[in-house]
């Protein structure tokens, strides 16, 4: 299909067939298709009220060594607990898996001392009453609100989605062709619904004069349309660090995120190491496979 | 099959079978003894890949199944159970999904095999139709496993595809509740769902043991397009011969498929599907599995819904009637000028197609995609047909025997 290609040629006298005449219009709609992929990504990005491209970060979690910062996964624990839980549910997250391997991994006791200070609701007792109790290690954490309606009410309309794998559930287009490059080895990129994440929580600005924002709603880059139903969530200084990492808006957004990623993931690391064994041994084994079939086919000419 | 048997019951036991159900002279004669022309390339090893994609999504989905509930409120966080909570889970669960992918990768490669090298003329078309039926039969499959993790883009497909039958005239609105078992995709739909991605699998199964009999009736084709003239010096053995090469691309298939599974996983997903399904909130753009692009881009290409339909059924069944579009003698593509630049502008076109089907259906796309539809069929009923009767074919090697010859010794 490249240069030389009869298909391409346009010089008038040529033999014309019907089957010629078809070639050269599918030509022209394969490149004029080449051409919109290429340019309309950078058309929509002019238009004002079109949300701005995530900033990429970096990521300990990424690529193919990637691994959690337990450090990092603590700070971001922190965060969520003081911040985004007065909103934010993360149902799917059991007190016990903070003590698990390859999580910010609190001892056994920070995870039941931790349990201690909730209560989570249970029943019916035996005499048919639903009560309050002391969480167990083994409990979820409970949501900041009974159900949909009553956080609905209380964010004048917005409701704070479930975060257990909120990171799974953002990303944003990559557009043509950089979204080919993402799954390959060497190149791949997956962290899209992080750096949305960070980028988001970090994209706070003054809204232009002529954009309108509706009461209860904030400018915010990122968001589709620019318009987000949650108050700037995190400012400098807000959450207290005991590692001497600092206590900036980037640093908590990025902690925060990083948590975010492993409750969405938690078997990511393991899916990593093993995946590396897997792989390998399939290389060695099909390599094993190849030279056996060369020596079995090397006295059959094909 | 065909003829005497190969195989010879040494032991006492073997005879004794042998009288009663000779089906170890079956297993021998068709995946020992089986002569395969010598001169295949890698492309005839996608079959044997196939078969592997096909075990492999049966084993993982009936893990699966005992693991998720099949109900509306509880299906979304049963699959990520099996994430979390289940040993392995998160592996089965990756393994389908991108399972799913690469058996639509071996069968698309396995169909542009075909389209190639004429794999669908006299005498293999019964063969190529039984394979275009288990093509529909896994879009079928795969469209229902699409919905089970009842996620915003499981909900809204759903939605989306069912509707399509809707358009048809007056049985139409009738034919989406029976469907649905409801007036919208509910529970009930969910429920019929599950049944059915169990059940489909099963059936591509007994397709597929129908399609290799046709397979083993007439014998492979191969990339010279000559039948086999000489058994004893054209063919050679199944096993050791092909069981190791078939072995061997089955192993580098699956380096491909490890990779996707255990590093890019949701890569070819959509994170929306990380979202409950919500009947109130539409996403804004409403994306099938990559594999479905192409003829979603044709569904959406035509402004009247029964007509797209319609285009999009028939873009299918056209691979059907291929044996009676392309009529030229010569088989293969290799000595075919004319019909291979034809071939590479088709491919180019289902490309471009699955392209539009991942942008919105509006603007320049929309017009691209209208021209790109309008080739997709004029390939099948202009091009190939008039090929057929005008093209200036190279000459075709004598026998498979020759063109190896003519070819030179290779080893690769
Ligand atoms: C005062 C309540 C409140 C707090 C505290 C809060 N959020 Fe939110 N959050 C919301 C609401 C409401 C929405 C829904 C916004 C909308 O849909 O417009 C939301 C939405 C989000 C979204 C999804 C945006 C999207 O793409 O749809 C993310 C991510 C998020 N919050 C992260 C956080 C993080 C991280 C924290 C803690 C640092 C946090 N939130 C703290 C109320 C809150
Ligand atoms: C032809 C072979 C098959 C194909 C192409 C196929 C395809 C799919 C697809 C695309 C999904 C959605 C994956 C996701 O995004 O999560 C899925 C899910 C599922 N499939 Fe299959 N499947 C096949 C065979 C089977 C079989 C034989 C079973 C059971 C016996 C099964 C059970 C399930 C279950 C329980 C789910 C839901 C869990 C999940 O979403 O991961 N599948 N399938």
């Amino acid at each position: 299909m490249a240069a030389g290609c009869p298909m391409l040629d346009l010089r008038p006298g040529k033999e014309q067939t019907p089957m010629k005449a078809s070639f050269r219009l599918m030509t022209l709609a394969v490149a004029a298709l080449a051409m919109v992929a290429v340019t309309t990504p950078a058309a929509r990005a002019g238009a004002s009220h079109e949300e701005e491209k995530p900033e990429r970060h970096e990521w300990s979690f990424a690529g193919v060594f990637g691994r959690f910062d337990k450090g990092q996964l603590r700070r971001g624990f922190k965060v969520y607990k003081e911040v985004c839980s007065t909103c934010h549910s993360i149902k799917m997250l059991a007190f016990r898996n903070l003590g698990q391997p390859g999580g910010p991994e609190l001892s056994e006791k920070e995870v039941a001392d931790l349990a201690a200070s909730y209560k989570v609701k249970d029943g019916p007792n035996d005499t048919g009453e639903y009560f309050e109790r002391t969480a167990r290690p083994s409990d979820r954490f409970p949501p900041p609100f009974a159900n949909e309606q009553a956080a609905r009410a209380a964010m004048s309309g917005a409701y704070p989605p479930d975060m257990s794998v909120l990171v799974k559930a953002r990303g944003y287009h990559r557009g043509f062709p950089g979204f080919l490059f993402d799954g390959l080895p060497g190149f791949s990129y997956q962290e899209h619904g992080a750096d949305y994440i960070v980028s988001l929580l970090k994209g706070y600005k003054d809204a232009p004069e002529d954009f309108k924002v509706p009461d209860g709603q904030y400018y915010n880059v990122y968001m589709i349309g620019r318009r987000i139903g949650m108050p700037p969530p995190l400012s400098d200084g807000a959450v207290t660090y005991d590692d001497g990492a600092p206590q900036t808006v980037d640093q908590y957004a990025k902690d925060v995120t990083a948590f975010m990623a492993w409750v969405a993931e938690p078997s990511l690391v393991s899916r990593k190491k093993i995946g590396l064994g897997v792989i390998s041994f399939l290389i060695v084994f099909a390599g094993l496979l190849y030279f056996t079939k060369r020596k079995i086919w090397s006295n059959v000419a094909h | 099959m065909s003829g005497h048997s190969q195989y010879t019951p040494k032991s006492g036991f073997a005879k004794w079978l042998e009288r009663r159900l000779p089906i170890i002279s079956f297993v021998y004669d068709s995946f020992v003894a089986y002569p395969t022309p010598k001169n295949l390339n890698y492309m005839w090893t996608f079959g044997a890949i196939l078969s592997f994609m096909l075990v492999a999504q049966i084993i993982t989905g009936i893990v699966l199944a005992m693991h998720y509930t099949p109900e509306t409120t509880l299906a979304f966080d049963s699959v990520e159970k099996i994430m979390r909570d289940v040993n392995w889970g998160w592996a089965l669960r990756y393994a389908h999904a991108n399972g799913a992918s690469m058996f639509f990768l071996a069968v698309y490669i396995h169909i542009a095999r075909g389209l190639y090298y004429g794999s669908y003329k006299e005498p293999r078309e019964v063969l190529w139709i039984l394979g275009v039926v288990i093509f529909m039969v896994m879009m079928a499959t795969g469209f229902l496993g699409y919905v089970l993790p009842w996620g915003q883009m499981s909900f809204w497909a759903a939605t989306v595809i069912t509707n399509l039958f809707s358009a048809l005239p007056v049985v139409g609105p009738s034919i989406t509740t029976w469907l649905l078992g409801d007036y919208a995709v509910g529970n009930a739909t969910l429920n019929r769902f599950f049944a059915l991605h169990y059940l489909l699998p099963f059936i591509i199964v007994a397709i597929v043991a129908l399609h290799v009999w046709a397979l083993h009736v007439t014998g492979q084709g191969n990339p010279d397009g000559v039948e086999v003239k000489d058994v004893k010096k054209e063919t050679v053995p199944f096993t050791p011969y092909a069981t190791l090469k078939d072995g061997y691309a089955i192993g580098a298939f699956l380096v491909l498929y490890a990779w996707m599974t255990f590093f890019v996983p949701n890569y070819l997903g959509h994170p929306d599907n990380y979202i409950e399904a919500n009947p109130l909130v539409t996403p804004p753009h409403i994306v099938p599995e990559w594999y479905f692009l192409p003829f979603y881009a044709i569904l959406r290409a035509i402004p009247s819904k029964l007509i797209g339909v319609i285009a999009l059924f028939l873009s299918i069944l056209i691979l059907a009637a291929l044996p009676w579009l392309d009529t030229s003698k010569v088989k293969s593509g290799s000595y075919r000028p004319q019909f291979r630049k034809a071939y590479w502008a088709f491919i180019a076109t289902c490309v471009g197609l699955g392209y539009l089907g991942s942008q919105p259906a509006e603007g320049a796309f929309l017009w691209i995609a209208r021209i790109l539809t309008f080739y997709y069929f004029f390939h099948f009923v202009c091009i190939l047909p008039w090929l057929s009767r005008h093209e200036k074919t190279e000459p075709v090697p004598e026998s498979i025997e020759a063109a190896v010859n003519g070819r030179g010794v290779s080893h690769a």
